[in-house]
């Protein structure tokens, strides 16, 4: 039998919320008790459950990432795992010395300098200050910002900041790391010498949680995913799996295959038309994630009411916003096809690297004669084409929508 | 609890060697202020209440009479409005992180502890200048400071966890500290008050700690141990009090600050 040692325990923990009015006045609360000094106090504020019924445990060493979506309850867990607030029902345990990243630079004075708040911030991340006196030097080396050590960060940049937050952060010897979507934030050599740190803590047996929407962080890092949905504790397993199904769960974003459903919306004579479109490995196997960078086959599947001769398949891809990414068709990459028969059929498209960056992209489908004129049109019927980050640069930066929409593979060199 | 204050004492000390640090930042007389802010307040008390009002002074030599009682009260006020307003001022550690949420207004009692030093130097200049004979009582002077400490945090610690639910505490104190002002004796000494209305001046626990303080460098003042103790036990009902609301209280405040 092995004996696991538990390094966190939840049990069934909920947090609620008061929401509407948060704040009662001393005026209210005096007035309140004067008319009812020993009643039960009016408590008509609404609540809303920002956890409810949690219980997992995470052994010693094990590294877990936490995903869901906004507001699914991951920064409340977070929270009440170091203990800067109570959950409401239910018990924690966490064994060994905690150290909780909710934040970089947490407790930073813009007054004092670089070296005044390593100390500071050290010492609020509980290191004793010998630990910092050890480490000092190789705090100032990993932050980068050696010139400016004895200037007030106020003077700092943004990015220093960061960087000497950090700094400080991944110098903390903790047994249990609690990460919030620091990654988040920073340059792409902050994001790699986070990612390195984190990976540096993973193989020193340390036992990581880990917040982020970045699930290809989630799954390189993680060997065991967690996503919260409405409070509660979706799926728990492993990363990988647990991605899957937390991106499966997106319901206008179909990932492995996407019906096209027979709307009023369609125009054409309808002799032959689209019925779904498949995401598919260049295996031809299914697949659930598409990531930028990624080698993608995409089947069009139609159906044909009658023969049809020299058809022309249409695609158009637009972003989220409407902005036109490209059109592309059959006859425009030289594919003739002479007839169609009657029943189903599928056309594909197979792209060697999906250079769009991680957004949501609309598809829209159509299928012309060799005229032109239009035997099936979906102006409405959409579907989505949903791209994940990915390390495309193996450097560690994964760039996201606010990067822009498409990458160019390209090597960068110093002469 | 103690265990875990102990296992953070280097915070408070590195939170209030911030504040020190920053307080005197950019500023060209830097900890001189210290002294600054009692030794003028004392020149006003002695022309305005000494030489103007003749307000007797007990026999002391007015600057003495002063400036000893404003050392601490100057220590009691700014660490009542620094403890009051810490938990709010540093909310941001509050949702960002743990550590025993009375750290902050222990932090704040500990920084101003160094301008009280300072200033308790200066005051031993002014004796020195007046030639008052220093006797055993000086070997009182570690109690007080312990008694001044635990009253101004007992009180700044009980309106810091006030603060965070009800933002009128922010009013409260700058209001509470001007009338502590007067109704302490600070410009007069307690024997001065009437015989009826001596129970009022015991009711503050100011009084009996501030004549102490006199007590202690003068050594011909006669020292009311009664009142004294009268603070003693006001201090020791009050710190009851604050542990127990701050223990209460503090679980929620990351929640509602």
């Amino acid at each position: 039998m092995v004996v696991l040692t538990h390094s966190i325990e939840i049990q069934s923990v909920s947090k609620r919320y008061r929401i509407g009015r948060q704040q009662r006045t001393f005026r209210e609360d005096i007035l309140e008790f004067a008319k009812r000094p020993f009643g039960r106090r009016n408590n008509e504020a609404e609540s809303m459950w920002a956890l409810k019924d949690v219980s997992f445990d995470v052994a010693e060493g094990e590294v877990v990432g936490i995903i869901g979506r906004n507001g699914a309850g991951k920064s409340t867990l977070l929270k009440i795992l170091s203990k800067i607030t109570y959950p409401t029902e239910g018990n924690i345990k966490v064994r060994g010395r905690v150290a909780a990243l909710l934040e970089v630079g947490t407790g930073f004075h813009e007054e004092l300098t670089g070296r005044e708040n390593i100390y500071l911030n050290g010492s609020i991340l509980g290191m004793k200050k010998q630990q910092v006196d050890k480490c000092f030097d190789a705090i100032v080396a990993f932050s980068g910002v050696e010139q400016f050590i004895d200037t007030q960060i106020k003077r700092y940049s943004s990015g220093m900041r960061l960087r000497l937050g950090f700094a400080v952060a991944a110098h903390l010897e903790p047994d249990v790391l609690i990460v919030d979507e620091v990654l988040a934030v920073g340059d792409a050599g902050f994001q790699k010498k986070c990612l390195d740190a984190m990976e540096g803590l993973r193989s020193g047996g340390r036992t990581v949680l880990f917040v982020s929407h970045n699930l290809a962080a989630v799954e390189n890092l993680c060997s065991r995913g967690i996503w919260l949905d409405g409070g509660k504790v979706a799926m728990d397993g492993g990363a990988k799996e647990v991605i899957l199904a937390y991106m499966a769960s997106f319901a206008d974003s179909p990932t492995a295959e996407s019906m096209l459903a027979d709307s009023e919306s369609r125009q054409g004579n309808g002799e032959i038309r689209y019925t779904r479109v498949e995401y598919l490995n260049p295996d031809r196997t299914p697949r659930a994630l598409t990531r930028c960078g990624d080698s993608l086959v995409i089947r069009f599947h139609y159906y044909a009411k009658k023969t049809v001769h020299y058809p022309v398949f249409w695609f158009r891809l637009f972003t989220k916003m409407g902005t036109l990414i490209t059109v592309e068709y059959s006859d425009g990459h030289g594919i003739n096809i002479p007839r169609v028969e009657p029943g189903d059929g599928y056309i594909e498209v197979e792209i060697e690297s999906l250079n769009l960056l991680p957004a949501q992209y609309d598809l829209s489908l159509w299928i012309t004669d060799e005229n032109g004129e239009t035997l099936v049109y979906d102006g409405d019927v959409r579907t989505v084409l949903e791209v994940e980050p990915a390390n495309i640069y193996a450097s560690g930066f994964t760039p996201t929508s606010r990067h822009g929409i498409a990458y160019f593979p390209q090597r960068w060199s110093v002469p | 609890m103690i265990r875990e204050l102990w296992a953070y004492r280097e915070l408070i000390y590195f939170l209030a060697w911030r504040d020190v640090k920053v307080r005197y930042k950019q500023t060209v007389l830097g900890v001189l202020w210290a002294v600054i802010q009692p030794f003028f307040t004392m020149v006003v008390f002695t022309l305005l209440f000494g030489q103007l009002a003749k307000i007797p002074t007990d026999g002391i030599p007015g600057p003495i009479f002063y400036f000893s009682a404003l050392v601490p009260w100057i220590y009691f006020s700014s660490t009542l409005t620094n403890a009051g307003m810490s938990l709010v001022a540093n909310s941001g550690l509050l949702t960002k992180i743990y550590f025993p949420r009375v750290i902050l207004p222990a932090a704040a009692a500990l920084g101003n502890l160094m301008d009280f030093l300072i200033s308790s130097v200066f005051l031993i200049g002014f004796i020195v200048y007046y030639k008052t004979p220093l006797g055993w009582n000086l070997l009182l002077w570690p109690a007080l400071v312990v008694l001044l400490i635990l009253l101004s945090l007992s009180l700044g610690a009980f309106f810091a966890a006030l603060n965070v639910k009800y933002r009128d505490i922010r009013y409260v104190i700058p209001f509470l500290i001007q009338l502590l002002m007067f109704t302490t004796p600070i410009i007069y000494p307690a024997s001065m008050v009437p015989e009826r209305f001596q129970w009022l001046v015991a009711l503050n626990p100011l009084s009996g700690l501030i004549e102490a303080f006199r007590y202690v460098v003068v050594p011909s003042h006669v020292l009311d141990w009664s009142l004294l103790m009268f603070s003693v036990g006001i201090t020791g009902v009050l710190f009851v009090t604050s542990v127990a609301y701050f223990k209460s209280a503090e679980n929620a405040f990351s929640d509602i600050v």
